[in-house]
């Protein structure tokens, strides 16, 4: 990097707060993505709202852009890393200062993204992750076997980087333009959040945790059923047990 | 007197040279990915007639019965290349996801560049260098 820069060097709103774009990875939300956008439309200060529609089969599309989000459309669907890594490109791309991933089926509380924007801003982090369990430890989960999922990930990401993070699986979390251009190029595609912690936090990146509030999701609705769980599980260990052999990817700046 | 299995895994190899010979030259199949059938098919060639050499090979792998060891020639070869497709197939559909990103990314930038005034603000157009930020409606 060239000259010494603010994190926010290139921030374009007014009082000096960073532009951000809102990422929303959507797989056949069409009932949901509505209410996400406007909800996300109503922060202030503003972020702009980017819906990454994954291949879905229902109206998604049309849906999210008639209430006000640009929407890119994937040509098929590749799972939700590929829908995020769409969003971080486009962030890229127009130059924001950060972008923030928001689920496309309204678990994620937009009011809480001014929250995640100043953590960012006060703190060194380049990763600012919203977490359900900084505060109450047993937070909420749907089932079982997710509350030990959720705790061995915890187990094992603090064994592997040396710092606590109470929430991998987290997927509401605001990255710098640092984090962006890494992850551009190296992001998980399956199950990306708990691996993704894993691989930041290798190369350099810092991660911290604010204390969020999510909303509960209908037990029908999750994109986890329990049977997938387990798979789910096995795959992120193999891939984050992988990443811990891997030499840190060499970067500029 | 030289085993048939050693006639039959010879003619094996033979056929598969001919085959990727003829694949080649009818512009079906890169030379990239025909360099380890010919390696293979050389090899199974060689094991077949010199009897010796397989002779050794299945002595030092073990193996008392010296023509099976061409089995285990042939299913070696066999996992060399198919393991060869996996990697080529994983870097594919990287290729492949980059290529959907990028095609979708441009296609959002074209729609909004086709209808101005609609979707994207007119400043837009006023001709600034580069990709600037649109703002959002």
């Amino acid at each position: 990097m060239a000259a010494k820069r603010t994190k926010f060097g290139r921030g374009t709103h007014a009082r000096g707060f960073p532009s951000v774009l809102a990422v929303v990875p959507a797989f056949n939300e069409a009932g949901a993505i509505a209410g996400v956008v406007r909800e996300l439309r109503g922060v202030r200060p503003r972020v702009d709202v980017l819906v990454v529609n994954d291949g879905s089969l229902d109206n998604t599309a049309e849906t999210a852009k008639r209430a006000g989000a640009w929407v890119v459309n994937l040509p098929f669907n590749l799972g939700i890393g590929g829908a995020v890594q769409t969003g971080f490109r486009f962030a890229l791309d127009h130059g924001y200062d950060a972008a923030v991933q928001v689920d496309g089926d309204g678990q994620h509380i937009p009011a809480e993204i001014p929250a995640l924007i100043a953590a960012l801003k006060s703190t060194r982090a380049d990763v600012v992750i919203g977490s359900r369990f900084l505060d109450e430890p047993q937070g909420y989960t749907t089932s079982p076997i997710r509350r030990i999922g959720v705790r061995v990930f915890t187990r094992v990401n603090s064994l592997v980087l040396g710092k606590k993070i109470t929430d991998n699986t987290s997927g509401f979390r605001i990255f710098d333009r640092r984090a962006l251009v890494f992850l551009s190029d190296h992001y998980p595609q399956d199950y990306p959040e708990p691996e993704s912690v894993i691989l930041l936090g290798r190369n350099g990146f810092v991660l911290e945790e604010i204390a969020v509030r999510m909303r509960e999701r209908g037990s029908g609705k999750s994109s986890i059923s329990t049977l997938r769980s387990i798979y789910y599980m096995v795959k992120v260990l193999l891939a984050i047990f992988i990443d811990v052999f891997k030499t840190p990817v060499e970067r500029e700046g | 007197m030289p085993h048939r299995i050693q006639f039959v895994s010879a003619a094996i190899g033979i056929l598969i040279l001919a085959a990727v010979f003829q694949l080649i030259r009818k512009n079906r199949l890169l030379e990239q990915y025909a360099l380890l059938w010919i390696a293979s098919a050389v090899l199974l060639l060689v094991v077949s007639v010199w009897r010796n050499l397989l002779e050794k090979l299945a002595a030092w792998a073990g193996i008392y019965y010296a023509p099976s060891a061409l089995f285990l020639v042939a299913v070696f070869c066999g996992m060399v290349i198919a393991m060869h497709f996996s990697v080529v197939i994983s870097q594919m559909k990287k290729q492949n996801h980059a290529l959907a990103q990028e095609v979708a990314l441009l296609r959002h930038e074209v729609d909004r560049m086709r209808k101005p005034g609609r979707g994207s603000n007119r400043a837009e157009s006023a001709g600034k260098a580069g990709r600037r930020k649109p703002v959002q409606p």
